[in-house]
Protein backbone atom coordinates (compact mmCIF):
# COMPACT_ATOMS: atom_id res chain seq x y z
CA UNK A 1 0.00 0.00 0.00
CA UNK A 2 1.61 3.16 -0.72
CA UNK A 3 1.35 5.99 1.36
CA UNK A 4 -1.26 8.38 -0.50
CA UNK A 5 -4.02 5.10 -0.03
CA UNK A 6 -3.08 4.57 3.57
CA UNK A 7 -3.57 8.85 4.14
CA UNK A 8 -6.98 8.52 2.14
CA UNK A 9 -7.88 5.48 4.59
CA UNK A 10 -6.94 6.98 7.77
CA UNK A 11 -8.73 10.76 6.14
CA UNK A 12 -11.99 8.29 5.49
CA UNK A 13 -11.81 6.57 8.98
CA UNK A 14 -11.68 9.97 10.41
CA UNK A 15 -14.07 11.86 8.50
CA UNK A 16 -16.62 8.58 9.12
CA UNK A 17 -16.08 8.92 12.89
CA UNK A 18 -16.36 12.47 13.18
CA UNK A 19 -19.83 12.01 11.30
CA UNK A 20 -20.64 9.34 13.65
CA UNK A 21 -20.39 12.31 16.69
CA UNK A 22 -22.40 14.56 15.02
CA UNK A 23 -25.11 12.51 13.73
CA UNK A 24 -25.43 11.60 17.40
CA UNK A 25 -25.50 15.20 18.03
CA UNK A 26 -27.83 16.36 15.67
CA UNK A 27 -30.35 13.56 16.23
CA UNK A 28 -30.40 14.00 19.72
CA UNK A 29 -30.96 17.88 19.37
CA UNK A 30 -33.61 17.20 16.52
CA UNK A 31 -35.46 14.96 18.07
CA UNK A 32 -35.98 16.90 21.47
CA UNK A 33 -36.65 19.96 19.67
CA UNK A 34 -39.00 18.72 17.06
CA UNK A 35 -41.31 17.13 19.74
CA UNK A 36 -41.03 20.03 22.20
CA UNK A 37 -40.98 22.58 20.50
CA UNK A 38 -44.96 22.62 18.98
CA UNK A 39 -46.11 22.20 23.02
CA UNK A 40 -43.94 25.49 23.95
CA UNK A 41 -46.43 28.20 23.94
CA UNK A 42 -46.19 31.72 25.82
CA UNK A 43 -48.87 30.29 27.58
CA UNK A 44 -46.85 27.33 28.66
CA UNK A 45 -43.90 29.58 29.25
CA UNK A 46 -45.76 31.81 31.90
CA UNK A 47 -48.46 29.48 33.52
CA UNK A 48 -47.91 27.70 36.50
CA UNK A 49 -47.75 23.82 36.75
CA UNK A 50 -50.53 21.51 37.34
CA UNK A 51 -50.53 18.38 39.55
CA UNK A 52 -53.67 16.92 38.24
CA UNK A 53 -55.26 18.73 35.62
CA UNK A 54 -54.07 18.76 32.07
CA UNK A 55 -52.62 22.36 30.35
CA UNK A 56 -50.10 23.07 33.01
CA UNK A 57 -47.24 25.51 32.42
CA UNK A 58 -43.75 25.48 33.83
CA UNK A 59 -43.34 29.07 34.44
CA UNK A 60 -42.23 28.97 38.13
CA UNK A 61 -39.60 25.52 37.60
CA UNK A 62 -38.13 28.31 34.51
CA UNK A 63 -37.56 31.25 36.96
CA UNK A 64 -36.16 28.46 39.77
CA UNK A 65 -33.74 27.08 37.48
CA UNK A 66 -32.80 30.62 36.79
CA UNK A 67 -32.57 31.60 40.34
CA UNK A 68 -30.58 28.88 41.67
CA UNK A 69 -28.48 29.48 38.83
CA UNK A 70 -27.59 32.86 39.93
CA UNK A 71 -26.99 31.68 43.69
CA UNK A 72 -24.74 28.96 42.89
CA UNK A 73 -22.56 31.32 40.92
CA UNK A 74 -23.02 33.81 43.73
CA UNK A 75 -21.46 31.44 46.58
CA UNK A 76 -19.12 29.60 43.77
CA UNK A 77 -17.44 32.74 42.10
CA UNK A 78 -15.71 34.49 44.85
CA UNK A 79 -14.44 30.81 46.15
CA UNK A 80 -13.48 29.57 42.97
CA UNK A 81 -11.73 32.97 41.69
CA UNK A 82 -9.35 33.08 45.14
CA UNK A 83 -8.98 29.24 44.60
CA UNK A 84 -8.03 29.63 40.55
CA UNK A 85 -5.38 32.72 41.08
CA UNK A 86 -3.97 30.56 44.00
CA UNK A 87 -3.32 27.23 41.68
CA UNK A 88 -2.34 30.06 38.98
CA UNK A 89 0.36 32.12 40.39
CA UNK A 90 1.03 31.23 43.75
CA UNK A 91 1.08 27.20 44.79
CA UNK A 92 4.60 26.62 44.34
CA UNK A 93 5.29 23.01 42.17
CA UNK A 94 5.04 20.47 44.87
CA UNK A 95 2.92 17.78 46.43
CA UNK A 96 0.63 19.73 48.18
CA UNK A 97 -0.21 21.43 45.47
CA UNK A 98 -0.87 17.96 43.71
CA UNK A 99 -3.29 16.90 46.50
CA UNK A 100 -5.21 19.92 45.86
CA UNK A 101 -5.62 19.66 42.34
CA UNK A 102 -6.19 15.89 42.64
CA UNK A 103 -8.43 16.99 45.06
CA UNK A 104 -10.27 19.28 42.91
CA UNK A 105 -10.23 16.52 40.26
CA UNK A 106 -12.32 14.04 42.14
CA UNK A 107 -14.84 16.61 43.51
CA UNK A 108 -15.80 17.23 39.78
CA UNK A 109 -15.78 13.19 39.17
CA UNK A 110 -18.51 12.70 42.59
CA UNK A 111 -21.53 11.21 41.44
CA UNK A 112 -24.25 13.75 40.98
CA UNK A 113 -26.72 11.39 43.23
CA UNK A 114 -23.94 11.08 46.48
CA UNK A 115 -23.45 14.50 46.19
CA UNK A 116 -27.31 15.41 46.76
CA UNK A 117 -27.99 12.64 49.54
CA UNK A 118 -24.95 14.41 51.15
CA UNK A 119 -26.73 17.55 50.86
CA UNK A 120 -29.74 15.94 51.70
CA UNK A 121 -28.27 14.53 55.15
CA UNK A 122 -25.83 17.65 55.78
CA UNK A 123 -28.14 20.59 54.65
CA UNK A 124 -31.88 19.76 54.57
CA UNK A 125 -31.53 17.73 57.67
CA UNK A 126 -28.70 18.15 60.13
CA UNK A 127 -28.79 22.01 59.05
CA UNK A 128 -32.20 22.26 59.50
CA UNK A 129 -32.38 23.95 56.33
CA UNK A 130 -35.44 21.65 54.77
CA UNK A 131 -36.25 21.75 51.13
CA UNK A 132 -34.63 24.77 49.84
CA UNK A 133 -33.18 26.77 47.21
CA UNK A 134 -30.07 27.65 49.40
CA UNK A 135 -29.61 23.80 50.06
CA UNK A 136 -29.75 23.27 46.34
CA UNK A 137 -27.44 26.48 45.06
CA UNK A 138 -24.79 24.85 48.34
CA UNK A 139 -25.05 21.43 46.30
CA UNK A 140 -24.68 22.58 42.65
CA UNK A 141 -21.72 24.73 44.23
CA UNK A 142 -20.12 21.30 45.05
CA UNK A 143 -20.63 20.37 41.27
CA UNK A 144 -19.67 23.78 39.88
CA UNK A 145 -16.26 24.72 42.57
CA UNK A 146 -14.09 22.31 40.65
CA UNK A 147 -14.79 22.97 37.14
CA UNK A 148 -15.00 26.77 38.08
CA UNK A 149 -11.25 26.41 39.61
CA UNK A 150 -9.83 24.91 36.53
CA UNK A 151 -11.06 27.31 34.21
CA UNK A 152 -9.98 30.78 36.11
CA UNK A 153 -6.91 28.50 36.34
CA UNK A 154 -6.55 27.96 33.16
CA UNK A 155 -7.67 31.67 31.74
CA UNK A 156 -4.93 32.96 34.26
CA UNK A 157 -2.37 30.59 32.58
CA UNK A 158 -3.61 31.28 29.14
CA UNK A 159 -1.87 35.11 29.97
CA UNK A 160 1.95 35.16 28.66
CA UNK A 161 4.32 35.20 31.47
CA UNK A 162 5.56 38.57 29.53
CA UNK A 163 2.42 40.21 31.19
CA UNK A 164 3.58 39.60 34.86
CA UNK A 165 7.12 40.52 34.20
CA UNK A 166 5.88 43.92 32.61
CA UNK A 167 4.01 44.22 35.86
CA UNK A 168 6.68 43.33 38.56
CA UNK A 169 9.60 44.98 36.68
CA UNK A 170 7.50 48.16 37.07
CA UNK A 171 8.00 47.83 40.38
CA UNK A 172 4.14 46.86 40.95
CA UNK A 173 3.55 44.16 43.65
CA UNK A 174 2.42 40.39 42.80
CA UNK A 175 -1.33 41.12 43.65
CA UNK A 176 -1.31 44.48 41.90
CA UNK A 177 0.06 42.79 39.08
CA UNK A 178 -2.34 39.97 39.42
CA UNK A 179 -5.56 42.02 40.09
CA UNK A 180 -4.73 45.16 37.60
CA UNK A 181 -2.84 43.40 34.70
CA UNK A 182 -3.83 39.24 34.61
CA UNK A 183 -6.90 39.30 35.54
CA UNK A 184 -8.66 42.07 33.05
CA UNK A 185 -6.39 40.01 30.27
CA UNK A 186 -7.98 36.88 31.42
CA UNK A 187 -11.45 38.19 31.93
CA UNK A 188 -12.59 37.19 28.28
CA UNK A 189 -11.61 33.82 28.95
CA UNK A 190 -13.20 33.54 32.36
CA UNK A 191 -15.94 34.76 31.52
CA UNK A 192 -16.88 32.21 28.78
CA UNK A 193 -15.89 29.84 30.73
CA UNK A 194 -18.24 30.71 33.44
CA UNK A 195 -21.14 30.65 30.94
CA UNK A 196 -20.48 27.48 29.81
CA UNK A 197 -20.27 25.89 33.37
CA UNK A 198 -23.64 27.34 34.15
CA UNK A 199 -25.19 25.30 31.27
CA UNK A 200 -24.30 22.00 33.36
CA UNK A 201 -25.61 23.58 36.38
CA UNK A 202 -28.43 24.66 34.29
CA UNK A 203 -29.23 20.86 33.57
CA UNK A 204 -28.72 19.50 36.68
CA UNK A 205 -31.05 17.08 38.30
CA UNK A 206 -30.01 14.51 40.65
CA UNK A 207 -28.10 16.47 43.34
CA UNK A 208 -31.27 18.81 43.41
CA UNK A 209 -34.20 16.58 44.19
CA UNK A 210 -32.78 15.69 47.57
CA UNK A 211 -32.12 19.38 48.58
CA UNK A 212 -33.92 21.79 46.43
CA UNK A 213 -36.72 19.67 46.62
CA UNK A 214 -39.55 18.25 44.04
CA UNK A 215 -42.26 21.08 44.66
CA UNK A 216 -42.78 24.26 43.37
CA UNK A 217 -44.81 26.07 45.44
CA UNK A 218 -47.01 29.13 44.21
CA UNK A 219 -44.77 32.35 45.10
CA UNK A 220 -45.55 35.84 44.52
CA UNK A 221 -43.70 37.24 41.59
CA UNK A 222 -44.52 41.25 43.16
CA UNK A 223 -42.75 40.58 46.66
CA UNK A 224 -39.09 41.85 46.16
CA UNK A 225 -38.26 41.02 49.95
CA UNK A 226 -35.98 37.91 50.05
CA UNK A 227 -36.85 37.56 54.10
CA UNK A 228 -40.67 37.07 53.05
CA UNK A 229 -42.16 33.52 52.80
CA UNK A 230 -44.05 33.95 49.73
CA UNK A 231 -41.39 36.41 47.95
CA UNK A 232 -40.16 34.93 44.60
CA UNK A 233 -36.87 35.36 45.62
CA UNK A 234 -36.86 33.86 49.33
CA UNK A 235 -34.37 31.22 48.91
CA UNK A 236 -35.51 29.18 52.10
CA UNK A 237 -38.49 27.82 50.12
CA UNK A 238 -38.42 25.01 48.16
CA UNK A 239 -37.55 25.05 44.63
CA UNK A 240 -38.28 22.39 41.41
CA UNK A 241 -36.13 22.94 38.59
CA UNK A 242 -36.80 22.29 34.85
CA UNK A 243 -34.82 19.07 34.94
CA UNK A 244 -36.41 18.08 38.56
CA UNK A 245 -39.35 18.85 36.83
CA UNK A 246 -38.85 16.53 33.53
CA UNK A 247 -37.70 13.32 36.07
CA UNK A 248 -40.53 14.17 38.52
CA UNK A 249 -44.10 14.48 35.36
CA UNK A 250 -42.51 11.19 34.14
CA UNK A 251 -42.13 9.36 37.26
CA UNK A 252 -44.63 10.31 39.65
CA UNK A 253 -46.91 12.87 37.27
CA UNK A 254 -50.32 12.10 37.51
CA UNK A 255 -51.87 14.62 35.11
CA UNK A 256 -52.31 13.35 31.74
CA UNK A 257 -50.57 15.17 29.54
CA UNK A 258 -47.10 14.24 31.31
CA UNK A 259 -45.52 13.36 27.57
CA UNK A 260 -46.38 16.66 26.44
CA UNK A 261 -44.89 18.57 29.28
CA UNK A 262 -42.11 16.57 29.31
CA UNK A 263 -40.95 16.74 25.80
CA UNK A 264 -41.90 21.02 26.06
CA UNK A 265 -39.62 20.97 29.18
CA UNK A 266 -37.48 19.54 27.66
CA UNK A 267 -36.93 21.92 24.72
CA UNK A 268 -37.23 24.98 27.17
CA UNK A 269 -34.43 23.51 28.99
CA UNK A 270 -31.96 22.54 25.51
CA UNK A 271 -32.82 26.17 24.60
CA UNK A 272 -31.33 27.60 26.94
CA UNK A 273 -28.62 26.01 27.32
CA UNK A 274 -27.96 26.81 23.81
CA UNK A 275 -28.62 30.38 24.21
CA UNK A 276 -25.57 30.29 27.06
CA UNK A 277 -23.03 28.56 24.79
CA UNK A 278 -24.04 31.06 22.28
CA UNK A 279 -24.17 34.08 24.34
CA UNK A 280 -20.53 32.95 26.08
CA UNK A 281 -19.03 32.56 22.49
CA UNK A 282 -20.62 36.20 21.70
CA UNK A 283 -19.34 38.02 24.67
CA UNK A 284 -15.97 36.23 24.80
CA UNK A 285 -15.67 37.68 21.13
CA UNK A 286 -16.91 40.90 22.11
CA UNK A 287 -14.53 41.45 25.26
CA UNK A 288 -11.35 40.48 23.07
CA UNK A 289 -11.96 42.46 20.25
CA UNK A 290 -12.41 45.71 22.13
CA UNK A 291 -9.23 44.43 24.67
CA UNK A 292 -6.87 44.02 21.44
CA UNK A 293 -8.20 46.05 18.35
CA UNK A 294 -8.23 49.38 17.61
CA UNK A 295 -11.43 51.01 19.41
CA UNK B 1 34.49 23.97 21.35
CA UNK B 2 37.88 25.96 22.33
CA UNK B 3 38.69 25.88 25.72
CA UNK B 4 39.09 29.53 27.27
CA UNK B 5 41.26 30.01 30.39
CA UNK B 6 38.05 31.70 32.44
CA UNK B 7 41.20 33.01 35.22
CA UNK B 8 42.33 35.28 32.95
CA UNK B 9 40.57 37.94 32.43
CA UNK B 10 40.61 41.86 31.71
CA UNK B 11 38.30 43.59 33.81
CA UNK B 12 38.66 47.60 34.28
CA UNK B 13 37.39 50.50 37.27
CA UNK B 14 35.29 52.76 36.04
CA UNK B 15 36.82 56.34 36.31
CA UNK B 16 33.92 57.79 36.79
CA UNK B 17 30.59 58.18 39.05
CA UNK B 18 28.96 54.71 39.48
CA UNK B 19 25.30 54.32 39.03
CA UNK B 20 25.48 50.51 40.08
CA UNK B 21 28.32 47.71 40.98
CA UNK B 22 27.98 44.04 41.52
CA UNK B 23 30.85 42.18 43.79
CA UNK B 24 31.43 38.51 43.43
CA UNK B 25 27.73 37.93 41.86
CA UNK B 26 27.08 34.19 41.35
CA UNK B 27 24.09 32.77 40.17
CA UNK B 28 22.95 29.07 40.55
CA UNK B 29 19.85 26.99 39.17
CA UNK B 30 19.05 24.25 41.01
CA UNK B 31 22.36 22.51 40.80
CA UNK B 32 23.86 24.31 37.46
CA UNK B 33 26.52 27.39 38.55
CA UNK B 34 25.18 29.88 36.04
CA UNK B 35 26.98 32.58 36.97
CA UNK B 36 30.45 32.78 38.28
CA UNK B 37 32.15 35.65 40.06
CA UNK B 38 31.42 38.46 38.17
CA UNK B 39 32.26 42.30 39.47
CA UNK B 40 31.51 44.73 37.06
CA UNK B 41 30.76 48.73 37.45
CA UNK B 42 28.53 50.61 35.72
CA UNK B 43 28.89 54.47 35.31
CA UNK B 44 26.09 56.67 35.61
CA UNK B 45 24.18 58.23 32.79
CA UNK B 46 26.11 56.57 30.26
CA UNK B 47 25.06 52.88 28.14
CA UNK B 48 26.83 49.71 28.89
CA UNK B 49 26.58 47.09 26.99
CA UNK B 50 26.92 43.44 27.74
CA UNK B 51 27.74 41.08 25.03
CA UNK B 52 28.18 37.18 24.58
CA UNK B 53 26.78 34.23 23.09
CA UNK B 54 23.50 32.49 23.43
CA UNK B 55 23.57 31.05 27.03
CA UNK B 56 26.98 33.20 27.81
CA UNK B 57 25.18 34.66 31.02
CA UNK B 58 24.44 37.87 30.13
CA UNK B 59 20.44 37.87 30.42
CA UNK B 60 21.01 35.93 33.74
CA UNK B 61 23.40 38.51 34.58
CA UNK B 62 20.64 41.76 33.98
CA UNK B 63 17.85 40.26 35.48
CA UNK B 64 19.70 39.98 38.90
CA UNK B 65 20.25 43.78 38.98
CA UNK B 66 16.46 44.14 39.75
CA UNK B 67 15.36 41.00 41.29
CA UNK B 68 13.63 39.57 38.28
CA UNK B 69 15.67 36.30 38.85
CA UNK B 70 14.48 36.00 42.62
CA UNK B 71 11.84 33.30 42.19
CA UNK B 72 14.06 31.16 39.94
CA UNK B 73 17.77 31.01 40.93
CA UNK B 74 19.58 31.35 43.57
CA UNK B 75 21.83 34.68 43.09
CA UNK B 76 24.67 35.11 45.59
CA UNK B 77 26.97 37.91 46.52
CA UNK B 78 26.36 41.84 46.57
CA UNK B 79 25.01 44.28 44.10
CA UNK B 80 25.37 47.86 44.97
CA UNK B 81 22.87 50.14 44.64
CA UNK B 82 23.51 53.79 46.66
CA UNK B 83 25.54 52.29 49.20
CA UNK B 84 23.04 49.63 49.82
CA UNK B 85 23.42 45.83 48.49
CA UNK B 86 20.11 45.78 47.48
CA UNK B 87 20.53 41.48 46.78
CA UNK B 88 19.96 41.48 50.51
CA UNK B 89 17.15 39.62 51.93
CA UNK B 90 15.61 42.41 54.02
CA UNK B 91 15.50 44.46 51.10
CA UNK B 92 12.07 45.56 49.34
CA UNK B 93 11.92 44.07 46.06
CA UNK B 94 9.37 46.78 44.49
CA UNK B 95 11.11 49.65 45.62
CA UNK B 96 14.26 48.35 44.10
CA UNK B 97 12.60 47.92 40.77
CA UNK B 98 11.30 51.77 40.69
CA UNK B 99 14.48 52.84 40.91
CA UNK B 100 16.01 50.16 38.39
CA UNK B 101 13.33 49.45 36.22
CA UNK B 102 13.54 46.95 32.74
CA UNK B 103 12.56 46.62 29.30
CA UNK B 104 12.27 42.69 27.87
CA UNK B 105 12.99 41.12 24.90
CA UNK B 106 9.74 40.94 23.46
CA UNK B 107 7.69 43.57 23.56
CA UNK B 108 5.16 43.28 26.32
CA UNK B 109 2.73 46.61 26.54
CA UNK B 110 -0.47 45.54 28.87
CA UNK B 111 -3.88 44.81 27.33
CA UNK B 112 -4.88 48.11 27.85
CA UNK B 113 -5.44 51.54 26.31
CA UNK B 114 -2.18 53.08 25.25
CA UNK B 115 -2.49 56.04 28.32
CA UNK B 116 -3.13 53.23 30.57
CA UNK B 117 -0.24 51.27 29.80
CA UNK B 118 1.66 54.28 31.04
CA UNK B 119 -0.50 55.41 33.72
CA UNK B 120 -1.62 52.06 35.07
CA UNK B 121 1.96 51.82 37.50
CA UNK B 122 1.53 55.56 37.97
CA UNK B 123 -1.68 55.45 39.43
CA UNK B 124 -0.93 52.27 41.79
CA UNK B 125 2.34 54.39 43.27
CA UNK B 126 -0.11 57.18 44.29
CA UNK B 127 0.26 59.77 41.70
CA UNK B 128 -3.67 60.72 41.49
CA UNK B 129 -3.67 64.13 39.61
CA UNK B 130 -4.91 64.18 36.58
CA UNK B 131 -2.84 66.99 34.83
CA UNK B 132 0.26 65.33 36.09
CA UNK B 133 -0.94 61.82 34.83
CA UNK B 134 -1.42 63.55 31.83
CA UNK B 135 1.93 65.40 31.72
CA UNK B 136 4.26 62.12 32.36
CA UNK B 137 2.06 60.12 29.43
CA UNK B 138 3.24 63.09 27.01
CA UNK B 139 6.83 63.37 28.25
CA UNK B 140 7.45 59.85 28.26
CA UNK B 141 5.73 58.86 25.39
CA UNK B 142 8.43 61.92 23.72
CA UNK B 143 11.33 60.37 25.44
CA UNK B 144 10.69 57.07 23.77
CA UNK B 145 9.90 59.16 20.55
CA UNK B 146 6.49 57.59 19.99
CA UNK B 147 4.38 60.54 20.79
CA UNK B 148 4.13 61.82 17.54
CA UNK B 149 3.01 58.67 16.06
CA UNK B 150 0.06 57.64 18.62
CA UNK B 151 -0.77 61.57 20.24
CA UNK B 152 -4.01 61.20 18.52
CA UNK B 153 -4.72 57.43 19.85
CA UNK B 154 -3.95 57.55 23.30
CA UNK B 155 -7.09 55.52 24.30
CA UNK B 156 -6.40 53.19 21.43
CA UNK B 157 -5.45 49.53 22.59
CA UNK B 158 -1.56 49.07 23.02
CA UNK B 159 -1.90 45.54 21.19
CA UNK B 160 -2.66 46.76 18.01
CA UNK B 161 0.60 48.62 18.00
CA UNK B 162 3.97 47.29 15.70
CA UNK B 163 6.26 45.74 17.52
CA UNK B 164 8.72 48.42 17.09
CA UNK B 165 6.59 50.83 18.70
CA UNK B 166 5.46 48.48 21.23
CA UNK B 167 8.55 48.22 22.36
CA UNK B 168 9.02 51.99 22.56
CA UNK B 169 5.88 51.96 24.49
CA UNK B 170 7.55 49.28 26.96
CA UNK B 171 10.45 51.87 27.30
CA UNK B 172 8.51 55.01 27.84
CA UNK B 173 6.26 53.36 30.50
CA UNK B 174 9.29 52.19 32.63
CA UNK B 175 10.42 56.39 31.95
CA UNK B 176 7.51 57.75 32.82
CA UNK B 177 8.24 55.77 36.62
CA UNK B 178 11.52 58.19 36.71
CA UNK B 179 13.56 55.35 37.40
CA UNK B 180 17.72 56.13 38.00
CA UNK B 181 18.65 53.14 35.85
CA UNK B 182 17.28 51.45 32.46
CA UNK B 183 17.69 47.68 31.92
CA UNK B 184 17.00 46.33 28.34
CA UNK B 185 17.68 42.78 27.87
CA UNK B 186 18.04 42.09 24.05
CA UNK B 187 15.41 45.34 23.08
CA UNK B 188 15.43 45.20 19.31
CA UNK B 189 16.23 41.73 18.53
CA UNK B 190 12.72 40.84 17.92
CA UNK B 191 12.41 44.10 15.62
CA UNK B 192 13.05 45.49 11.92
CA UNK B 193 16.01 47.39 11.07
CA UNK B 194 14.36 50.82 11.07
CA UNK B 195 12.32 49.94 14.62
CA UNK B 196 15.66 49.26 15.90
CA UNK B 197 17.59 51.99 14.37
CA UNK B 198 14.35 54.27 16.34
CA UNK B 199 15.40 52.11 19.50
CA UNK B 200 18.78 53.10 19.42
CA UNK B 201 18.26 56.52 18.66
CA UNK B 202 16.14 56.13 21.88
CA UNK B 203 18.64 55.06 23.79
CA UNK B 204 20.90 57.85 22.85
CA UNK B 205 19.12 60.40 24.11
CA UNK B 206 17.94 58.47 27.04
CA UNK B 207 21.65 58.65 28.15
CA UNK B 208 21.41 62.38 29.27
CA UNK B 209 19.11 61.29 31.97
CA UNK B 210 19.24 57.67 32.64
CA UNK B 211 21.84 54.90 33.17
CA UNK B 212 21.35 52.17 30.70
CA UNK B 213 22.23 48.66 30.63
CA UNK B 214 21.49 46.67 27.51
CA UNK B 215 21.92 42.92 26.41
CA UNK B 216 22.92 42.49 22.85
CA UNK B 217 23.77 39.74 20.96
CA UNK B 218 24.07 42.19 18.22
CA UNK B 219 27.59 43.49 17.84
CA UNK B 220 27.14 46.73 15.65
CA UNK B 221 24.78 47.79 18.02
CA UNK B 222 26.80 47.45 21.24
CA UNK B 223 29.33 49.51 19.17
CA UNK B 224 27.37 51.76 17.63
CA UNK B 225 25.61 53.13 20.87
CA UNK B 226 27.55 51.72 23.86
CA UNK B 227 30.44 53.88 26.35
CA UNK B 228 31.85 50.62 28.02
CA UNK B 229 30.95 47.50 26.87
CA UNK B 230 31.64 43.89 28.27
CA UNK B 231 32.39 40.36 27.35
CA UNK B 232 30.23 37.09 28.54
CA UNK B 233 31.09 33.79 27.81
CA UNK B 234 30.25 30.65 29.73
CA UNK B 235 29.15 32.47 32.74
CA UNK B 236 31.82 34.12 33.52
CA UNK B 237 33.13 37.79 32.44
CA UNK B 238 36.20 37.44 30.66
CA UNK B 239 36.59 41.26 29.94
CA UNK B 240 35.33 44.83 30.39
CA UNK B 241 36.66 48.05 28.83
CA UNK B 242 36.02 51.21 26.85
CA UNK B 243 33.75 49.52 24.01
CA UNK B 244 36.24 51.27 21.25
CA UNK B 245 39.04 49.10 23.19
CA UNK B 246 36.41 46.31 23.34
CA UNK B 247 36.08 45.95 19.80
CA UNK B 248 39.50 47.29 18.75
CA UNK B 249 42.29 45.62 20.76
CA UNK B 250 40.91 42.78 22.45
CA UNK B 251 42.64 41.96 25.59
CA UNK B 252 41.62 38.44 26.15
CA UNK B 253 41.49 35.91 23.28
CA UNK B 254 38.08 34.78 23.57
CA UNK B 255 36.83 38.24 23.17
CA UNK B 256 38.84 38.76 20.34
CA UNK B 257 37.74 35.05 18.76
CA UNK B 258 34.37 35.95 19.59
CA UNK B 259 34.30 39.84 17.61
CA UNK B 260 35.88 38.41 14.76
CA UNK B 261 33.68 35.81 14.48
CA UNK B 262 35.45 32.97 14.93
CA UNK B 263 34.20 31.21 17.97
CA UNK B 264 33.54 27.66 18.80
Amino acid sequence: MNSKTSNNIATGVIYFLVAGVLAILVFLLGYILITGIPHVSWHFLTSAAQSFAAGGGIRDQLFNSLYLLVLTLIISFPIALGSGIYLSEYAPDNWVTGVIRTAVEVLSSLPSVVVGLFGFLLFVVNFHMGFSILAGAIALTFFNLPLLTRSIEESLQDVSELQREAGLSLGLSRWKTITGIVLPAALPGILTRIILSAGRVFGEAAALIYTAGQSAPTVNYGDWNPMDSASFLNFMRPAETLAVHIWKVNTEGVTPDAAVISSGTSAVLIVVILLFNLLARMLGRWLYKRMTATK
Amino acid sequence: MQEYDYNQTHIIDIPLEKAMTTENLQVFYGDNHAMHDASLQFPRHRITALIGASGSGKSTYLRCLNRMNDRIANVQGKIMYRGIDINSKKINVYEVRKHISMVFQRPNPFAKSIRENITFALKRNGIKDKQELNKRVEESLKAAALWDEVKDDLDKSALALSGGQAQRLCIARCVAMKPDILLLDEPASALDPISTAKIEDTLMELRKNYSIIIVTHNMQQASRIADYTAFFHMGHVLEYDVTEKIFTTPQIKATEDYISGNFG
